[in-house]
């Protein structure tokens, strides 16, 4: 192929037609545009007339130029030019494309599959049989030879995972080749890691192996970890040169438990180091909602660590009894918590009543017994929202009655009178050691000091439920440790007192180790075998290899041996683990993780990723050629004038028509505002229900005409409003039928109604169900959705219309409002409830106010409805009498619109007697 | 478009706004035709005149009874003697005419046309008799002359490219009104006019020409035809020509008003982009100036 660079051509033998472009600039320099033929009476003028200059019918050298590209671009798209042409084949027979699918390729996977893509492409061109392998997720058995379209189709399949492939798997799988060669392409993920030279070794004897890998280095996050008050985070990067900043964002709940970022940080790697660090300060209150951190732009499990418990400093609340003597500081009830506590949690001392507002996490009560109601109402509730309430017995708690013959809410257990002694100078026994604590106990696991014994504690009185709460007890099986579930919280009883004046235990470590089991306090740092033995932890959310977070659904648990490791694999992936209370985050970097960059035998030909796939330039060149093309054609009707002259009527209307249509918006608006305010206009919203829109449309027409026909109000056509697009403020009157199915208007829309309402204006809802049911009751589809839609409406409160309202005099006396339907209540505005009877009126003071709405059912539009012909498109009732009720329908629609349109004037009439006082005088 | 109805009915509409258009009565004494025009004598005619009384000779039916019933003797009701002036119309039918340089522009003729029409309108409401010079029957008036005047001016000849005044239907002592373009040849206008000035007939020069003609919008290689297609002209630069095209128009337009001024005519130019009614008033104060 013969080729210019990048560019290779497969017709080079056309390039010669550039040859010929330069003979063509000569020829078509000759030649003068065309003259245009115009007919005009003033030639007889003109005759006589020469011309000044001659050069000018000489085609402009740019309008030649930009034909002579068009040309070319023709000459070169039809040579068939293609970019980064390939002339290297590939071999033949089976092929195995091997990805690493770790955490580390998820960055750029889109890469590698559009290259394994390209690689199938060329195998199934080259008729190869192919297999795709990714390491992290190894197939079972033998390696599957398909053809290469099959894969194609399982390539979209294909995502890394967010662990690295073990070395004890990847030999496995050496050793399962079969007996025929094979050729492999290996897209490594850059790392350094073991197992790799089993997989080179196995893959050479084979065939050929070709690496590809990128060279951009693999960023990891570490854990971060709690220094100095502050968290730190690190990261590691395989390829220690040049500068480089890294936007870690530390993501996490926001008090309404929406995720959000909460902070971030820039951390710079300075040139040649591989790990950098830097410190981010946050205040508690938001360190202990950091869920994670991310680097910014990089989707990839590496690049996201998870938090747990290490990071969080549980709020602890240490209460202890009101003591007026000066006891010892060592003798102090909460000397040792105080010891145990301080280091991991935050400790809060205050009264109770100051202490629960502040919604701690724990609160420990030391040998308190009494508490009043306020203060265990306030208790209950905060356990039973989730609190961990810690209780440890003393002389005061075995003195008093409490939790005696009834169990108190806040004991876990019945008390017997007066506690027991062991082992001491008036008694027989020996003080007590502890029993191995069972399995179900949150302290199973831990082992007991020999030198913890007891020599007094307070004694659980036997009950039912006493041995499911028991979760540590004395060799003798009285219990020490009780524990009881209370709604989301519980309530753990320690039976003795937190000092050591009952038993050693709070000299111990075991001490610490407990208070950590129940969550009081959170490991720092990693966590020991000792704190996880014989624990099951369930994983809660994992990470993917892109580093998204997900539920974990029904996945096993994992040993608590297990998460010690630290070594994530498909059987324990990263993402939370939760036991009992506390959480255990497993990250795909590991705090000591090193990145290394990969390193090849020197005989191993390593390709970047990004190889150029050839590009067929054939069709950019053609349309090149085109847009040129058209530019000639611009440039030539400007030339001569057809451009800009006259008759260039077509192309100016061309250019016109689009800085046209946006005024041809605004003046379709006009021409609403016009219509609407031209004449008196009645209006109804569209609902959406095609026939109770026509059904409205052709019941404000009837009422129109008869408004036109008997009064001096002289309606235009009706016209349908759209509330979320038109203006209602040019309406004096809305007609809303209700259908079930209608959508409730957007919050513009209910925002313009109530302007609408507060600016004068009146709507009337038409249930049309008056033959079902009364109004209010709420049984129909459409009283229901009425009262869905006038939620958002600012309604005043409303009454039936009574007898003496404006509407039943404002043009004909009517007290029966029907329409197709008869005798529903029609309820208005309601009269306020001071107005008083006028004198010598049949009616009340009532002046003040149109009423804005008109709740009805008898579904008027249909009673007023007329076809085009002038015939009414219902029958209403039956022969006389439901002519008789349409009349009335019409009545009342006559008098609604004067009403409407003249308010209160006829309410007036109360003032006539005044009046004529007056004029007497 | 210009069917004879349309064309009557947009002339009747352009009239109508006008007060009836009485012609100058200067050549009454030597028409004898009746019109509109009192001649102070008493004679046929429509305006009451003088009574006078009977005498023998007259006829019995000639008598006023109502008029005799107030006295002794009978008296004959005279009316006045009223004569009509004629006004000879010739309007360029020919190619150039034709032209109009955009759709919502009426064509040089049409406008032509409906103006000459108009006057004609004018004239037979005034009670004057109107005629074409280009017809073989003499001028008249009536709602009938107007529909024959229309059919012959639809009917006319548009084969050439430029027409030349048609003098052959008009007679001594009469008033004329000329419409065309005259882009034509100047020789025939001006030897028009001077036989019309030689007969006694004094009139008006209107020139109908479109805003393209005025304003030369070319520009580029252009072949410039006449409407007919005898006339062509190639130029390679439009838009250098603009400004002698021009300067020929306006010399063309002098002459046009020198050649109306020495033989007593009136002379003006309108544009069809331009209200008709204007071109209008200008005819009907140019035919109603005394001379």
């Amino acid at each position: 192929m013969f080729s210019i660079g990048p560019l290779g051509f497969t017709a080079p033998w056309l390039l010669l037609g550039l040859v010929a472009l330069p003979i063509l600039w000569i020829l078509l320099r000759a030649v003068p545009p065309a003259p245009i033929k115009r007919r005009f009476p003033g030639v007889a003028l003109l005759l006589g007339l020469t011309d000044d200059e001659v050069h000018a019918d000489k085609t402009p050298w740019w309008l030649m130029l930009l034909r002579m590209l068009a040309l070319a671009a023709v000459i070169i798209g039809f040579a068939g030019p293609i970019l980064n042409p390939k002339d290297e084949t590939m071999g033949n027979g089976p092929l195995l494309i091997v990805a690493d699918g770790t955490w580390a390729d998820a960055r750029d996977w889109a890469m590698r599959q559009d290259r394994i893509s390209g690689l199938l492409e060329e195998a199934s061109r080259a008729g190869r049989v192919v297999s795709v392998a990714v390491l992290t997720d190894l197939p079972a058995g033998e390696m599957q030879f398909l053809s290469a379209d099959v894969w194609q189709t399982r390539l979209a399949g294909l995502t890394p995972n967010a662990w690295q492939p073990t070395r004890e798997d990847v030999a496995e799988w050496a050793d399962q080749f079969g007996a025929d060669g094979f050729d492999t392409y290996w897209l490594s993920d850059g790392l350094a890691r073991e197992g790799r030279e089993i997989l080179i070794e196995a893959f050479e004897s084979k065939g050929v192996l070709t690496v590809m890998q990128t060279p951009r280095a693999v960023i990891g996050l570490l854990p971060a970890l709690i220094k100095d008050g502050a968290l730190q985070i690190a990261a590691v990067r395989s390829d220690p040169v040049g500068d480089a900043v890294l936007t870690i964002a530390a993501i996490g709940p926001d008090p309404a438990g929406i995720e959000r970022e909460l902070a971030r940080v820039d951390l710079a790697f300075s040139a040649g180091e591989a790990q950098a660090e830097v410190a981010l300060s946050l205040p508690p209150e938001m360190r202990n909602r950091v869920s994670r951190f991310a680097v910014q732009g990089i989707n990839s499990a590496g690049a996201v660590t998870l938090t747990d418990d290490g990071l969080r400093r549980r709020e602890v609340a240490l209460i202890a009894p009101h003591d007026e003597s000066e006891g010892l500081q060592l003798l102090s009830p909460l000397h040792y918590l105080n010891q145990a506590l301080e280091p991991s949690a935050d400790l809060i001392k205050a009264g109770l009543e100051d202490v629960l507002p502040a919604n701690p996490d724990v609160i420990v009560l030391a040998d308190v017994a009494k508490l009043t109601v306020g203060q265990t109402a306030g208790l209950i509730e905060w356990v039973e929202a989730g609190g961990l309430l810690v209780r440890f017995a003393g002389s005061r708690m075995a003195a008093s009655d409490l939790s005696r013959t009834v169990e108190d809410a806040l004991m876990p257990v019945r008390l017997r009178a007066g506690g027991r002694t062991v082992g001491g100078a008036m008694s027989w026994g020996q003080p007590k050691a502890l029993q191995p604590f069972p399995d179900r106990s949150p302290f199973f696991g831990l082992d007991i000091p020999a030198d913890v014994t007891v020599t007094s504690q307070v004694v659980a009185q036997p009950d039912p439920k006493l041995a499911d709460r028991v979760i540590a007890a004395l060799a003798d099986g009285t219990p020490l440790v009780t524990r009881k579930e209370m709604g989301q919280g519980q309530v753990v009883l320690f039976h003795v007192t937190a000092n050591a004046q009952w038993s050693s235990l709070p000299l111990s470590g075991l001490f610490v180790q407990m208070l950590e089991r129940l969550a009081i306090t959170s490991h720092q740092g990693t966590l020991n075998d000792e704190d996880l033995v014989g624990t099951t932890w369930a994983p809660l959310r994992l990470l993917d290899g892109f580093g998204q977070l997900a539920d974990a659904g029904a996945m096993a648990g994992v040993a608590g041996e297990e998460l010690t490791a630290g070594v994530v694999s498909a059987d324990m992936p990263p993402g939370v683990y939760e036991n009992e209370s506390r959480r255990v985050a497993m990250n795909a970097v590991g705090v000591e993780t090193t990145l290394m960059a990969a390193k090849w035998p020197a005989n191993i030909n390593v390709e970047g990723l990004s190889i150029s796939r050839e590009t067929l330039l054939k069709g950019a060149f053609l349309t090149a050629a085109l847009v040129l093309l058209i530019l000639d054609i611009l440039a030539s009707l400007w030339l001569s004038g057809r451009l800009t002259g006259p008759r260039s009527t077509g192309v100016a209307a061309l250019l016109a028509l689009a800085l046209m249509m946006p005024e041809g918006a605004q003046a379709q608006s006009d021409d609403f505002a016009i219509d609407a305010t031209a004449e008196v206009v009645l209006a109804h919203v569209i609902t959406g229900d095609a026939r109770v829109d026509e059904v409205a449309q052709a019941g404000l027409m009837g009422l129109s005409d008869v408004l036109y026909q008997r009064t001096t109000i002289e309606p235009a056509n009706p016209i349908a409003i759209n509330l979320e697009r038109d203006e209602l403020a040019f309406f004096p009157f809305l007609y809303w039928p209700i259908v079930a199915s209608q959508p409730l208007p957007s919050p513009e829309a209910y925002a313009k109604l109530n302007r609408y309402l507060r600016g004068g204006g009146m709507i009337m809802f038409d249930t049309r169900d008056g033959d079902v049911a009364g109004f209010g009751t709420g049984t129909t589809a459409e009283g229901r959705k009425l009262q869905q839609l006038a939620l958002g409406l600012d309604i005043p409160p409303l009454e039936p219309i009574p007898e003496d309202h404006v509407l039943t005099r404002s043009f004909y006396l009517l007290q029966d409002f029907p329409g197709r339907h008869v005798g529903r209540p029609v309820w208005v505005e309601a009269a306020p409830a001071d107005a008083e009877r006028a004198e010598g009126m049949p009616f009340r003071n009532l002046n003040d106010g149109v009423t804005p709405v008109i709740i009805g059912g008898n579904d008027w539009a249909a009673a007023w409805a007329v076809e085009s012909g002038g015939t009414y498109m219902f029958r209403v009732g039956r022969g006389y009498t439901g002519e008789r009720q349409r009349e009335i329908a019409f009545r009342f629609g006559v008098n609604l619109l004067m009403h409407v349109l003249t308010g209160n004037y006829k309410s007036d009439q109360v003032h006539v007697p005044a009046l004529l006082d007056r004029l007497g005088q | 478009m210009t069917t004879p109805a349309a064309l009557r009915r947009n002339s009747a509409e352009l009239a109508g706004a006008l007060p009836p258009l009485l012609a100058d009565a200067e050549r009454l004494a030597a028409m004898i035709l009746l019109g509109e025009h009192g001649r102070r004598h008493s004679g046929m005619g429509d305006e009451f005149w003088q009574y006078r009384v009977a005498v023998d000779g007259d006829e019995a039916r000639q008598i006023d009874w109502r008029r005799s019933a107030r006295s002794d003797v009978h008296f004959i009701k005279q009316k006045e003697w009223q004569a009509a002036q004629s006004v000879m119309l010739w309007v360029d039918g020919a190619a150039s005419m034709q032209f109009s340089s955009a759709k919502d522009l009426v064509t040089k003729g049409e406008r032509a046309r409906v103006l000459a029409m108009a006057v004609a309108v004018l004239l037979v409401r005034g009670g004057e008799r109107v005629g074409l010079t280009s017809s073989a029957t003499p001028p008249r008036t009536g709602q009938g002359q107007l529909l024959r005047m229309v059919q012959e001016l639809i009917d006319a000849d548009t084969s050439a490219d430029f027409g030349k005044p048609d003098t052959h239907g008009m007679r001594p002592n009469t008033r004329a009104v000329f419409v065309s373009d005259f882009m034509g040849d100047f020789e025939g206008v001006k030897a028009a006019l001077t036989q019309a000035a030689d007969r006694g007939v004094k009139g008006a020069l209107l020139q109908v020409l479109d805003p393209q003609e005025e304003a030369f919008p070319f520009d580029g290689r252009t072949i410039f035809e006449s409407m007919a297609g005898s006339l062509r002209h190639e130029t390679l630069k439009a838009g250098d020509l603009r400004d002698r095209y021009l300067q020929r128009l306006a010399e063309r337009k002098a002459a046009l008003a020198d050649l109306a001024h020495v033989t007593g005519w009136q002379y003006s130019c309108h544009h069809t982009n331009d209200a008709p009614r204007v071109a209008l008033t200008w005819l009907y104060h140019a035919l109603e100036r005394r001379h």
